[in-house]
């Protein structure tokens, strides 16, 4: 089972290299990937450093274009292409079907894997994305219960890898207009969920509020943590109650579930966090790359140790964990 | 350009849901699309029912299709799918790419549904060798991006899908795992004692300011605003869109109706209160 990694910069990619990372996610500086905030993310010359430390390593370099071009803008993900492929990544990670159709045809030999963003959660949709652009592996959306990604597992014609931990996105990947609908951008289109320009924070006599394009996602006491204005995790009026009408600030953690993910077959977790610190790529780098190697020594160990625990749980959102919706009852 | 309506977004009572479509049957609609499209335990109507008004439907002139869930988890739901695939008598719209693929293997024609997400036209032409003949545009574009996916695919040659744009009702933006109406009252999606029957329109979402900002469907999120495009039906015309999209929401649907063939025939028409329609010119959806 590999551990693949988030790398939104140069010294996280060095972390999640140094700390035992199968393979590190990077995407270039601009709209071609779903994290294009600014601050983030790789020149080709940090690509460049970025390959030949990893490579010595061990650890494999994927290029995320996991966006979805318009018309006007389909020669912009095609050049992103052809760049991953000079600069000799070994696997490109997309979305959409004409980028995906462009790579296939003009660089066969470079990998290609399904986006979350490509939202396929069927054993139908995988074979569609099989048949016709030759993808190796899948990225399953967060929507599956444990006991779906496994019948999923059984009869899908590519390698899966799910998410492991990080940031939870409780909608469907690459079908959620939620940011489109406030600011006008979205992750589809622009590369960004709630653009931090069109976030708005006040102190007010009744609280710090945090506003998207004027709207008030969430009022915050002054004692309460005060987390980033996104749609899905703020808190609003329904039926006469306020709370967090969508879903909790938190993070999915499948630490528990990864002997299970194991012996389904699953070829590869995911571990979220583009936009966070080297210090925590570093860290949940290191705990699951010792989960796995303790699972690989032993099938029946356990992993639920409760240092790791603690740790992972300290660098949640909001200091809470979730399995999500691999667990019916979070359904 | 035609008009058409979406499939029912809300899970209304059987008999309120008859006697809709017993309504519509006599509307100027070309097209009425038909099913379930948003949770699959909402089944006050089976197969055989959706079937049945299928063919009333058909008889009284309309052209049918049936529409798919759009966002499949369970074997069970896939297995419905299929069985929706292969009725052999009305074509389907596919509300995700799994059904895209069991109308390919069958060889059938269908419709993209806006969950498919066709965001280009090289992406189109994929899906139409697929055997895509129409598409819903996105809900998220809107003029310009119709115009430069037409004008890509005039420029490479061959035949074009037909464009359908959601011209009315609450925009669908995302859906999840979970049953946010189920959840509202403190029960779980297996729990849910069908709660979203009691909200024939959806449950208003507002912010701490109450300004109305979302709808909760089920495990769907929508708009809080109607978008409403009658206003811009010479524009829609201009841009290309074939047939406009009206879904049915809990209000005088027949009104929404007569609006929209008084736009088309070229009447000034002045678009409902409250409403949006922000994706079409570029601009945030809740923009009005």
């Amino acid at each position: 089972m590999k551990l693949v990694c988030p790398a939104g910069s140069l010294p996280a990619l060095y972390e999640a290299v140094n700390n035992g990372a199968d393979a590190v996610y990077l995407g270039f500086r601009d709209a071609t990937n779903a994290r294009a905030f600014p601050g983030l993310n790789f020149s080709d010359r940090e690509i460049d450093k970025g390959l030949a430390h990893a490579r010595s390593r061990g650890c494999q370099v994927y290029v995320a274009l996991n966006t979805y071009p318009t018309s006007d803008r389909l020669d912009q993900w095609y050049s992103a292409v052809d760049r991953a492929a000079d600069l000799g990544v070994d696997t490109l990670i997309i979305a959409e079907m004409a980028v995906m159709d462009f790579a296939a045809r003009k660089h066969p030999h470079i990998r290609r894997h399904l986006s979350v963003q490509g939202s396929a959660t069927t054993p139908a949709a995988l074979r569609f994305y099989h048949e016709q652009f030759g993808i190796s592996r899948a990225v399953l959306p967060r929507v599956l219960a444990i006991g779906q990604v496994e019948h999923l597992a059984g009869q899908s014609p590519v390698e899966l890898e799910v998410f492991a931990f990080g940031s939870l996105c409780i909608m469907v990947e690459g079908r959620c207009q939620l940011s489109s609908y406030v600011t006008g951008k979205s992750p589809n289109v622009a590369g960004v969920c709630s653009p931090a320009e069109f976030v708005q924070w006040e102190d007010t006599p009744a609280g710090k509020t945090a506003r998207l394009n004027g709207v008030l996602i969430d009022r915050f006491a002054a004692d309460e943590p005060a987390g980033y204005p996104v749609v899905c995790k703020g808190r609003y009026r329904v039926g006469g109650q306020t709370f967090h009408a969508l879903e909790e600030p938190t993070s999915l953690n499948t630490l528990e579930l990864l002997p299970r993910l194991k012996a389904m077959g699953i070829a590869a977790v995911k571990i979220e966090g583009r936009q966070r610190s080297p210090a925590y790529v570093g860290t949940v780098t290191r705990i699951w790359r010792q989960a796995i190697d303790r699972l690989e020594a032993s099938p029946q160990a356990s992993v639920n140790e409760q240092e790791w625990q603690q740790e992972l749980t300290r660098l949640s959102e909001g200091h809470q964990v979730t399995l999500g919706p691999y667990q019916r009852a979070w359904q | 350009m035609k008009l058409s309506l979406g499939p029912l977004q809300y899970f209304w009572p059987r008999e309120k849901t008859l006697d809709f479509y017993r309504a519509m049957a006599g509307q100027p609609l070309d097209t009425i699309y038909l099913g379930e499209t948003v949770c699959s335990k909402r089944r006050e109507l089976s197969l055989d029912d959706w079937m049945r008004l299928a063919r009333d439907l058909h008889a009284a002139g309309h052209e049918v299709v049936l529409s798919t869930l759009t966002l499949i988890e369970a074997a069970s739901e896939l297995s419905a799918c299929k069985r929706i695939v292969g009725n052999g008598s009305f074509p389907v719209e596919a509300g995700d790419l799994s059904v895209v693929e069991l109308c390919r293997q069958a060889g059938l024609d269908f419709v993209a549904g806006p969950g498919v997400n066709t965001y280009n036209h090289q992406a189109a032409r994929i899906l139409m060798r697929a055997g895509m003949r129409r598409m819903v545009l996105p809900v998220e574009l809107g003029r310009e991006q119709l115009e430069s996916m037409k004008a890509g695919l005039r420029e490479d040659g061959g035949e074009l899908p037909e464009f359908e744009v959601l011209a009315y009702g609450r925009i669908p933006l995302s859906h999840s795992a979970r049953c946010f109406t189920a959840r509202a009252v403190g029960r779980g999606k297996d729990q849910c004692q069908f709660e979203c029957i009691h909200h024939p329109d959806g449950q208003r979402v507002r912010t701490r300011e109450d300004q109305p900002f979302l709808n909760m469907n089920g495990i769907q999120i929508q708009s809080a605003g109607i978008q409403d495009l009658s206003s811009h039906v010479q524009e829609l015309a201009t841009a290309g869109a074939d047939i406009l999209r009206i879904y049915p929401q809990d209000n005088d649907m027949e009104k929404t109706i007569e609006r929209f063939v008084q736009a088309l025939s070229g009447e000034p028409v002045t678009a409902s209160a409250d409403s949006v329609g922000g994706y079409w010119r570029g601009a945030p959806g809740m923009a009005d």
